[in-house]
């Protein structure tokens, strides 16, 4: 077993899932011989031939369509868009087909395709390298969205998505790409579906979060033990379904939530997490339920966009508003 | 290649079927049995002519006025009926079950029928993927990004324009400046060919020739066929509001249906006899059709959770356990 950062461990995933499933196929922009421009697809074209892995032409409506078009046939399509920031023009194919294809031919069709992306800022990219569009996803019957936070969550994770028999989006947080590694046993084993992780226990607050600010979860949780206050932290890991059940059951007993977004603020998952708390254990809450996002601005560029995204000095401010000692 | 006079009779009754379906959906939907459809009226040979060409193991991803090549295909005018009755189980049909169900955005499925001819190409499969769509979808980047990717991979796909002129209320020149629409095939790197769409033989011959090329690992096509949507866009449209009835009335002289009946005519292969025997074995079949469609029992309304995903998510399956059917 061998210390794997997240992109590694995503290529490990999908060499797993293509050696153990000949229907599974990748394909996107410079997938190939350059192995993706992040080289989460590297080696696979040497490993499994030009007919389980193709470069595209400059086409996201095309990947995503043709992904369609694989999957409708049996095979497992794996497509890949550069950044979630091109991911637009896929949208339709995701919405209109992908999502809708099982419903509309009553399950004579169907589109277990994984449309994966990098996403989130963090990294000083340019314009439109940066942005968190998960919830455009989240909000569509049909499909589901999973973000990985760490190199395990993201080979068990990715494998029960190529599995999963339905379409899913799978967001990659670039800033955590290469942020650690640790050690992942290619075992083959995939994460539950539609299941959050409690990745630290807590009783005085819960702290949710996904994707790119997990870590920061993580580590505002650890500055609150040193304060005395012990915060749960759940990582969400699939936005589409949400794993209410784990969401109630750790609010319920904290009585307390602060919630981590990276997206922008309104209208986004953290929105609807907020809305199903309120609805489920409103009476069990000690404090108002915080969000802690980007705020409803253009994402800035690089040298203001730490401004706008959550950082762990607001995260440790909500949680200590929620505690009463502002 | 000229038809034999058999698939020539083939083809005329397929079309003449299809118009007939057309007309009693339409009959239906002004009687508050169907929902919105939209009449092939005019347009049967390119529908028909195509799929009269493909293999029953080739892929049909039609346009949603593609009733003719469906039915051809081995739909049931039951289950036509059901979908555009506002039933999903219509595209469950029990014929081509490989075929794709119809494209309601329009052109998307363009870069479907690429990837099912991809998949085709893959594992080394002699079939082919047949997209068929609008002079309207030509506009669109689905349809330019599908095309293109068709090209380069060489994929064994047929791209079908169905040039009826109007893509609602806009004139095919208002949609294009380029001379032809087959000419957007010169930028993806394949043939492409105008042909007259109201002359069936002539579009069965020519996708025939695009299927075997395609078959035969030379790539894709993209044909237009030229015709005209004789009938309002659907029926929710009224057409006297954008066009002439002068231009439609003109329009009438190249019906394909009335075209091929006088060549079979000429042939000596057709007559009153027959045209009679047809319209009535037509109607019957029709009738029958419509009957299966009025007896289908409903869905069970708590099933339309059921299909959303392969299994129940946790969140849904809530729903579905709160779901009461008489608070519709
Ligand atoms: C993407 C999209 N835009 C708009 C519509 C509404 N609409 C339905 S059919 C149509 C015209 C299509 O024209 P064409 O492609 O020529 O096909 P035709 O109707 O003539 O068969 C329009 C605008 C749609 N269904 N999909
Ligand atoms: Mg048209």
């Amino acid at each position: 077993m061998a210390a794997v950062t997240m992109v590694q461990a995503i290529n490990m995933a999908l060499a797993r899932a293509m050696a153990e499933d000949p229907q599974v196929v990748v394909l996107g922009e410079d997938v190939g011989r350059d192995g993706g421009v992040f080289r989460a697809t590297e080696g696979l074209l040497d490993r499994f031939g030009a007919d389980r892995v193709f470069d595209t032409p400059l086409a996201e409506a095309a990947i995503a369509g043709v992904a369609v078009g694989l999957a409708a046939q049996g095979f497992r399509p794996v497509a890949e868009i550069q950044f979630s920031g091109f991911i637009y023009p896929a949208l339709d194919q995701m919405i209109s087909h992908a999502a809708r294809m099982r419903n509309r031919t009553r399950g004579r069709l169907t589109c277990p395709m994984v449309l994966r992306a990098p996403n989130g800022g963090g990294i000083r990219a340019a314009e439109l390298h940066s942005e968190s569009p998960e919830a455009l996803f989240a909000h569509v019957p049909g499909l589901r969205v999973a973000l990985p936070s760490s190199p395990e969550r993201a080979y068990r994770l990715l494998l029960a998505a190529i599995r999963d028999p339905d379409p899913v989006v799978f967001l990659e947080p670039t800033r955590l790409y290469r942020a650690g590694s640790e050690d992942v046993a290619d075992d083959g084993k995939a994460a539950p579906l539609d299941r959050a992780f409690v990745l630290r226990p807590g009783e005085d607050l819960t702290l949710v979060a996904w994707g790119g600010v997990v870590p920061m979860a993580l580590a505002a949780a650890e500055r609150l033990a040193e304060e005395g206050i012990s915060a749960e932290v759940v990582d969400m890991a699939w936005l589409k379904p949400l794993d209410t059940a784990t969401l109630i059951e750790s609010v319920a007993r904290t009585g307390r939530c602060v919630i981590a977004q990276e997206a922008a603020r309104s209208g986004g998952v953290g929105a609807e997490i907020a809305a199903r708390l309120a609805e489920r254990v409103l009476d069990r809450l000690a404090a108002p339920i915080e969000r802690v996002a980007a705020y409803d601005a253009v994402l800035p560029y690089p040298r203001l966009e730490a401004h706008c995204l959550p950082s762990e000095t607001r995260l440790l401010a909500a949680a200590r508003r929620a505690m009463g000692r502002a | 290649m000229a038809q034999s006079t058999d698939a020539l009779i083939g083809l005329y009754r397929a079309m003449c079927l299809t118009r007939a379906f057309d007309a009693k959906a339409i009959a239906l939907q002004r009687t508050g049995r169907l929902g919105t459809f939209a009449s092939s009226l005019g347009q049967e040979a390119v529908s028909v002519g195509v799929a009269a060409a493909m293999r029953p193991e080739d892929v049909l991803l039609p346009s949603f006025r593609d009733h003719g090549a469906m039915l051809w295909r081995g739909v049931d005018m039951a289950e036509s009926l059901l979908y555009w009755g506002g039933d999903e189980r219509g595209s469950d049909f029990a014929g081509p079950r490989q075929d794709f169900p119809v494209s309601v955005p329009v052109g998307t499925h363009a870069p479907h029928a690429a990837g099912v001819a991809l998949a085709f190409k893959l594992r080394r499969e002699p079939r082919v993927a047949v997209c068929l769509f609008g002079d309207g979808a030509t506009s669109k980047g689905d349809v330019a990004e599908a095309l293109n990717i068709a090209g380069v991979w060489r994929l064994p796909a047929v791209f079908v324009v169905c040039n009826n002129r109007w893509a609602i209320s806009t004139p095919v020149e208002r949609q294009t400046a380029a001379e032809t629409l087959a000419r957007k095939a010169d930028a993806a790197g394949m043939p492409g060919e105008r042909i007259d769409g109201n002359d069936v033989e002539l579009v069965v011959e020519t996708a025939a020739r695009a299927l075997a090329r395609a078959r035969d690992g030379q790539g894709p096509s993209l044909i237009e066929a030229l015709t005209y949507r004789m009938g309002d866009h659907t029926t929710a449209d009224d057409a006297r509001r954008y066009r002439d009835d002068a231009e439609v009335s003109r329009q009438w002289a190249q019906d394909p249906i009335a075209r091929t009946r006088r060549r079979l005519v000429d042939l000596g292969a057709w007559g009153k006899a027959q045209e009679e025997g047809m319209l009535a074995e037509h109607a019957a079949a029709i009738e029958r059709a419509v009957e299966r469609y009025a007896a289908t029992p409903a869905q069970p309304p708590v099933t339309l959770f059921d299909y959303t995903y392969a299994n129940l998510p946790a969140e849904l399956a809530e729903q579905r356990a709160a779901f009461r059917p008489e608070d519709a």
